[in-house]
């Protein structure tokens, strides 16, 4: 008796601390259901949402890597006035690629030989020198570069993108490593709730690289006309660039002539704001850091008078005239929408990402689907559960009672777990459930069986009782040990969505040994222990 | 109430026919598979698009197909969903960049086709926060105010209205919008002419790039060939050798035959029924280990020899369970084939089918390989039996 009480405190005590992890402690009806929709996690296929898969264009980062080092080491030789015929570097286009980036040195003549190496040497640390003849060098990235530069690039994406987006406003988004062999320059993009990924997509695309060019000459109406107005060379440190055709502005089409060097980059950025002008016109509104304050400053001053080219992602939006010194505020004009110039404004705060993306899968559910779904699953839920329910009641009278309890506390405690670990549930997250109802019902009717077998052949009721469940136990547990096994190889191999197959299936299956084992056991020994002596089982025989 | 009671069937006595139904069952699966040249996989294992639409009436399959093939090239399926006023149309397998193209232009030649060329806001595929934004001002404009906290919320209601059944997406008639908490007359009107309803709503979305597509089905065909081998190993471990082998020939037998049912019913091989295939090995395995679980303890009470009376007393001890827990499981997975709706369907029907073959398997193919084995191999190992049935 003693140790009845002790079961039924420990089933009690594991209940309540299941259904709290599932509702809290709700003081009102709205809180109960408040708490129950953000313990139990939804899956985007069931919920609606979308789920972006982009990889990062790594090759990208190693051609900037290369070209930066390319101009210091161009820097450094011209300052020691070593002669050298070319410096370049291969143009990998995939991402395998990448790694084998290469910088080939030509021309160095041979009496310099010692003092290029040393250059190399201290300049470029993270390259490996390997001499092609008594002129030419070719220098290749070391292994542990390599890595650490992917690394850094997929990390600093992962920051772009994860900024980018928390200022869409969206709560539960989330932005991971997808990870798995061959895999690791792809990153997962979730997006509960959002019903528009068109509009993520094109922020995410945007690289945003901001950049302010003091204007030479322009604006020219064909590319032809300004090389012809230098005779087809362009002068010393000065590039031609394109400015964006904006919509109702056939007059803002055209070629600019600018210094190389942009004055302000997207880096000396402090802040940017939607802003609308004296015409409610929308447009960006941004502030430079105090460290650009007065370079911007002392430019401005020194250009009144000429014009500025605001250039986004190389491509000048806006080309104004100059009015006064202008200490730390610029425009970009050219908005079509309030939500056009907030998203410039997004993605100027958020930094360009390191290297650019292409997106691998997209799937979007819409709200109206996912809450299709989810009805539908519930009512052959609910239709098969309660046919279940029905069937153990009529079939095993009292006993059936057992295993409906066994089984309502099998599902308690499978959403409790679920919700302590945040796990979220799928839809190959609810095949596991069905197998899991499968099994549930099975190890009962296992015992259910065996104990009526034990009554037939002439077994004391509690003789019986012991003998079913520890016959039964047995082959309860082999065959839950078999499904937990392969559970564990569909963990180890499988996609995201097989793995939340597995989760669930191996949390049911222990939830099921207890309920349908322990639980099931109680309540039968409180049943007899209630009749006192020679006590009779309603087991439906 | 009791079923079975005492039944005396001679499960092994007839187990010619019913492998003979098997070889037909397989032959006929293997063949449909191999005249069709392979398994119908869905876009989570080759890469491609789904795009379903829901119409507000039924759809016009003809219209849609011509207006989406002349703009992109190669063979596009228009796919009616039964009962649903939906289509699912596919796109096959492009390279990554190509793919989200084509999503845009399907998505386009649809508003092109169907909707309006108007400046007035689509309601059926917009967004709430695009909604929101475009009544801020025309509301202010009809002396209808709101800060952007209500306003927001009247876009969200009528949003939740929309995605509601019955109307899942489509609204028909903005007169339905009156039902919507929140919308007087007046912003009705403002409503009405600001945004138009296009007959179709954009329902959901999948892209799935080449690579990606490759590497999932490689990992669920690796998962699951492991997760095999995984219960091999313990039933071997647990009994001996040939019940791991013979629950495992009978799983293998459930997956091929279901996937026959696939190949032979034209279905879709997707990420869910990946699932339930899975839930189907499990399933099958449970229903075999139960029987074999009899038989090593009558083998062990009795201490005999493995003999085909053996087995069949043994089969029909837990008939009544064998029956009772698949009549059951069996009429979950038709509740969720039935009332399941389009998204759960492959994945039901998988079930369905699985449950049944998945019971069978484990008296018609698992027990006759085990008393196969026996009566061939068995007699040498007369000693080791016992022992390893500890």
């Amino acid at each position: 008796m003693k140790s009845l009480k002790w079961k039924a405190a420990l089933i009690v005590a594991i209940t309540l601390v299941c259904l709290y992890g599932v509702i809290g402690l709700p003081k009102s009806k709205d809180e109960l259901v408040a708490n129950w929709r953000k313990n139990i996690r939804l899956g985007l296929d069931l919920r609606g949402g979308s789920l972006l898969v982009v990889q990062v264009q790594l090759q990208d980062a190693f051609k900037v890597e290369a070209n930066t080092q390319i101009e210091r080491l161009k820097e450094e030789l011209g300052k020691q006035s070593i002669a050298y015929q070319s410096i370049d570097h291969n143009d990998p286009q995939t991402l395998a690629e990448a790694e084998n980036i290469a910088i080939t040195v030509r021309g160095i003549p041979a009496d310099k030989s010692q003092l290029f190496r040393n250059i190399v040497a201290e300049l470029l640390p993270s390259w490996v020198l390997t001499p092609l003849s008594s002129t030419d060098y070719r220098l290749t990235m070391k292994p542990t570069e390599v890595l650490a530069l992917k690394e850094d690039t997929v990390q600093r994406a992962i920051t772009t993108i994860e900024s980018r987006i928390n200022g869409l406003g969206l709560a539960e988004a989330a932005v991971q490593r997808r990870g798995g062999a061959g895999s690791e320059a792809e990153i997962l993009i979730s997006l509960p709730g959002l019903d528009d990924p068109a509009r993520v997509k094109n922020i995410l695309q945007t690289a945003a690289l901001l950049e302010l060019y003091e204007v030479k000459e322009g604006p020219f109406a064909r590319q032809e006309d300004a090389l012809a107005k230098f005779g087809g060379v362009l002068p010393l440190n000065t590039k031609l660039m394109r400015s964006a055709p904006r919509p109702g502005d056939p007059a803002g089409e055209g070629w600019y002539l600018v210094a190389r060097t942009p004055v302000i980059t997207g880096r000396d950025l402090r802040d940017a704001r939607p802003a609308q002008d004296e015409f409610g016109k929308w447009e960006t509104a941004f502030v430079l850091s105090q460290e650009a304050k007065g370079r911007f400053a002392r430019f401005t001053e020194a250009n009144i008078g000429n014009r500025l080219a605001i250039a986004l992602d190389n491509q000048i939006r806006s080309a104004p005239t100059i009015q006064s010194r202008i200490e730390d505020q610029g425009r970009i004009t050219g908005a079509a929408s309030h939500q056009d110039a907030s998203d410039l404004a997004l993605v100027l705060r958020a930094g360009s990402l390191p290297a650019g993306i292409v997106y691998l899968q997209e799937q979007t559910v819409g709200p109206s689907l996912g809450a299709d779904s989810i009805r539908k699953g519930l009512i052959a839920g609910v239709i098969g559960l309660v046919f279940v329910v029905a069937f153990m009641l009529i079939y095993y009278a009292g006993a059936g009672v057992n295993a409906v309890v066994a089984l309502i506390l099998n599902g308690v405690i499978l959403i409790g777990c679920l919700a302590y670990l945040e796990a979220v549930l799928t839809l190959p997250g609810i095949a596991g459930i069905i197998l899991l109802i499968g099994m549930a019902v099975d190890s009962n009717v296992l015992i259910f069986e065996r104990i009526r077998e034990e009554l037939r052949a002439g077994k004391a009721t509690l003789a019986a009782i012991d003998t079913g469940f520890s016959k039964a136990f047995l082959t309860i547990i082999d065959t839950h040990v078999a499904t937990v096994v392969s559970c564990a190889f569909l963990f180890m191999f499988g996609t995201p969505a097989i793995r939340g197959f597995a989760v669930t299936l191996v949390i049911g299956l222990v939830a099921n040994v207890f309920t349908s084992v322990f639980v099931s056991r109680a309540l039968f020994q409180f049943a007899v222990a209630r009749q006192g002596f020679n006590p009779k089982l309603s087991i439906g025989i | 109430m009791e079923l079975f009671k005492n039944t005396q069937i001679d499960f092994l006595g007839k187990q010619k026919i019913f492998i003979g139904i098997s070889l037909v069952l397989l032959a006929v699966g293997i063949g449909s598979w191999a005249a069709k040249g392979g398994l119908k996989y869905g876009i989570d294992f080759t890469g491609g698009a789904n795009i379903s639409v829901r119409f507000a009436s039924s759809p016009p399959i003809d219209r849609i197909r011509a207006a989406i093939s002349a703009k992109i090239p190669g063979e596009i399926s228009v796919q009616e969903v039964t009962g649903e006023n939906e289509v699912i149309i596919g796109l096959p397998l492009k390279e990554d960049v190509a793919l989200q193209k084509e999503r845009q232009t399907v998505v386009e030649t649809l508003t092109e086709t169907f909707g309006e060329k108007t400046d007035r806001l689509d309601l059926n595929n917009a967004s709430a926060a695009q909604l929101a934004e475009r009544l801020r001002d025309p509301l202010q404009r009809a002396s209808i105010p709101m800060n952007d906290e209500q306003l927001g919320q009247l876009a969200r209601r009528i949003f939740e209205f929309r995605n509601s059944p019955p109307r899942s997406g489509v609204l028909s008639n903005f007169e339905q919008l009156r039902e919507v908490e929140g919308v007087t007359p007046q912003i009705l009107e403002v409503i009405r002419q600001q945004c138009y309803l296009a007959p179709f709503t954009i329902r959901g979305a999948e892209v799935i790039g080449p690579k990606i597509g490759a590497e999932m089905r490689n990992k669920a065909v690796l998962a699951v060939l492991y997760a095999l081998g995984g219960m091999l190993v313990y039933l071997a471990l647990r009994f001996e050798f040939v019940y791991g082998l013979a629950a495992v020939i009978a799983v293998f037998h459930d997956v091929i035959i279901t996937l026959g049912f696939f190949s032979l019913t034209d279905k879709e091989i997707s990420l869910n029924v990946v699932a339930a295939l899975l839930t189907l090995v499990g399933y099958s395995m449970n229903d075999t280990i139960v029987v074999f679980d009899r038989i090593r303890e009558t083998l062990k009470l009795s201490r005999r020899e493995l003999t085909p009376a053996i087995v069949n007393d043994s089969i029909n001890q837990t008939l009544s369970r064998t029956v009772l827990t698949s009549g059951l499981t069996f009429i979950s997975a038709l509740a969720l084939w039935l009332f399941g709706g389009p998204v759960l369907n492959g994945f039901a029907f998988a079930l369905v089918v699985g449950v049944i073959v998945g019971t069978y398997s484990s008296i018609f193919i698992a027990v006759p390989i085990l008393v196969f084995w026996h009566e061939r191999f068995g007699k040498s190992r007369r000693a080791a039996a016992p022992a390893a049935a500890k």
